[in-house]
């Protein structure tokens, strides 16, 4: 995939929505072993809630400093994590270029996550936006900072897969 | 009624509700499922335990750093407030208004210089003396409050309240023991340890809504046992493991308890056969996630428990307090308020945040927990005649220098079992 001309807003929009996409279609079909491959190697990746953010409190629930813990986080869920089973969809929408600084996007999202367990109706299990600086590679567009800022006061039970 | 079995139906619709809430003949070493189900139960809970003689974790003292900053909280299911003061103290005020009950405060934080409640506007400066009341004369010669309506009598409530190193507590008793006393010397000594009295600096919150009693929360922090056998990421990366040096410590006659191991890294020897969920093969790519800088505390992990719903201790570099927030009998808040010392350099901040990753909602050692307690309230709610066993280790209360023992839930349903009347 080659980049189109950042300067042509309309294709770099539709662009970005299938980069959003495609991030959703990774989660939600489970294929968390391709999630890393989204990310920068020197990516920041963070899952908080909008009372650390707007309060300027840096702590993630999820808090990944390099593209290896990312890959960790793949690692613990599938090897050493005991979770009731669940499906989620990623709702993503509002797709938004803010800023371009050369070779770098900065852009925000809104995301919502339906979680659907075994035995129950599906729920809104997190809603929020994404704020997001993709950088524009040879092969296409990649996270190199990810804050996903969560509205939900209180995380409902566990977050299990990434946001 | 023209069902012909009527009568039977009529007899079983007039009989009376009668649950005998008797504790099993075996003690202490039982637990019946209706403490994790029963209103009634629960709401004895909230009445002998958060609004009784105990002393109850409010927040951090950094969380109020100028005059007038506020943070809100709970004790038990009752909203309170706490607040800095002119002179520098921090007061633990009811969130109610004395008027008709409104929440004075209905954001977590803030800064103000006194308190107004939103609904008819009484005000309050911030140790809860009511300042002013409108239309108190009046409006145009008429209505207005009776003329011997005395503001001084209908402020709000200041509980008492300490600062211990940084930390606040406060108890709705005035019989209450001293907060030292209260505590003990064994969990005190782990509240000064994690707070020497050095400035503390502020990192976040986590908070989230279990689906289970909130005891459960509380026994798991009692429950080293889980520990090593659930948590597959804290067993192979050596953060806690059976065959760690451990210390299980009732006290407060099993209200408290003061558990801690030491980290002692990856490592395989005659326990990891028993632990089915060793991963011998598992490797993480960065291993500072799991690798602690030497601190205060050498190696020893863990805290102490502070009854009735909070929690001292240390993981890796992560240091945090936990609450727990009971709202209903079937479901808890868990808050998780993370910090570190002012005096901290850029690396040790890096990673109290990095080892952060290790606990809360997300965390790799405990998205199992929340997971399971949820699990076990479902399955006591089906069954609230049934019992769950504690006799692992033994069938006494004595403090134990090893982890497989269930020991200081054991001290626990003896306490609790007095202080209920149960």
């Amino acid at each position: 995939m080659t980049l189109t001309d950042l300067s042509d807003a309309p294709a770099l929009r539709a662009q970005l929505r299938d980069f959003y996409d495609d991030y959703a279609f990774c989660l939600d079909e489970g294929r968390l072993e391709e999630w890393p491959d989204f990310f920068t190697e020197d990516c920041h990746y963070r899952v908080l809630s909008r009372e650390n953010h707007d309060a300027g409190l840096p702590l993630g629930l999820i808090y990944c400093m390099n593209k290896n813990m990312v890959r960790d986080r793949v690692t613990a869920l599938r090897e050493t994590t005991m979770f009731e089973p669940r499906s989620l969809r990623h709702f993503i929408s509002g797709v938004r270029v803010m800023e371009l600084q050369g070779d770098h996007i900065v852009s925000q999202a809104n995301f919502a996550v339906m979680e659907s367990l075994s035995d129950r109706e599906p729920s809104l299990n997190m809603v929020g936006r994404y704020l997001d600086v993709l950088r524009v590679t040879p092969d296409g567009l990649a996270i190199s900072r990810r804050d996903c800022v969560y509205d939900n006061y209180r995380v409902r039970t566990s977050l299990i897969v990434p946001i | 009624m023209t069902c012909s079995d009527s009568a039977v139906l009529d007899t079983a619709a007039t009989a009376p509700i009668h649950l005998e809430r008797r504790w099993p003949k075996e003690g202490y070493t039982r637990i019946p499922n209706w403490v994790y189900t029963d209103p009634a139960i629960f709401q004895k809970e909230m009445d002998v335990f958060f609004a009784g003689q105990t002393w109850n974790y409010v927040g951090l003292e950094c969380e109020v750093p100028e005059t007038g900053s506020y943070k809100r909280n709970w004790i038990g299911n009752r909203p309170v407030i706490m607040v800095r003061t002119e002179t520098g103290d921090v007061n633990v005020l009811e969130n109610r208004c004395a008027h008709r009950g409104a929440q004075i405060c209905w954001q977590n934080t803030g800064r103000v210089t006194d308190f107004t409640c939103p609904y008819h506007q009484w005000n309050y400066d911030l140790h809860g003396n009511l300042q002013g009341v409108p239309f108190r004369r009046g409006a145009m010669g008429k209505g207005g409050m009776p003329r011997d309506f005395d503001p001084k009598q209908n402020g709000i409530r200041k509980l008492r309240s300490v600062n211990r190193g940084g930390s606040i507590w406060a108890t709705f008793s005035e019989e209450a023991p001293s907060f030292e006393d209260y505590c003990g010397p064994e969990v005190l000594a782990e509240i000064d340890h994690m707070l020497p009295g050095k400035p503390l600096k502020l990192l976040g919150y986590s908070r989230q809504l279990i689906p289970s009693n909130w005891k459960m929360y509380l026994e798991n922090l009692k429950d080293p046992y889980h520990a090593t056998l659930l948590h597959t990421f804290y067993i192979t990366f050596g953060l806690w493991r059976a065959d760690s040096k451990s210390e299980c410590t009732p006290t407060g006659g099993g209200a408290h308890s003061v558990m801690v191991s030491h980290n002692e890294g990856k490592k395989k020897t005659e326990a990891t056969t028993e632990m089915s969920r060793f991963r011998d093969d598992l490797e993480l790519l960065d291993l500072e996630t799991v690798t602690p800088r030497a601190e205060f505390n050498r190696g020893r992990v863990g805290g102490a428990w502070v009854f009735p719903a909070a929690q001292f201790g240390i993981q890796a570099n992560s240091l945090k307090t936990r609450h727990v927030i009971p709202r209903s009998p079937t479901e808890h808040e868990l808050v998780f308020t993370y910090y570190g010392y002012e005096d901290d350099d850029e690396e040790m901040t890096r990673l109290r945040l990095k080892h952060a990753n290790l606990l809360g909602p997300a965390g790799f050692v405990s998205m199992d927990d929340s997971e399971m307690l949820n699990q076990v309230q479902i399955g006591v709610t089906g069954y609230p005649e049934a019992r769950g066993i504690v006799e692992m280790g033994g069938r006494d209360t004595e403090p134990a220098d090893y982890m497989v023992t269930e020991v200081l839930i054991r001290s626990f349903y003896d306490y609790y079992r007095k202080a209920m009347g149960l």
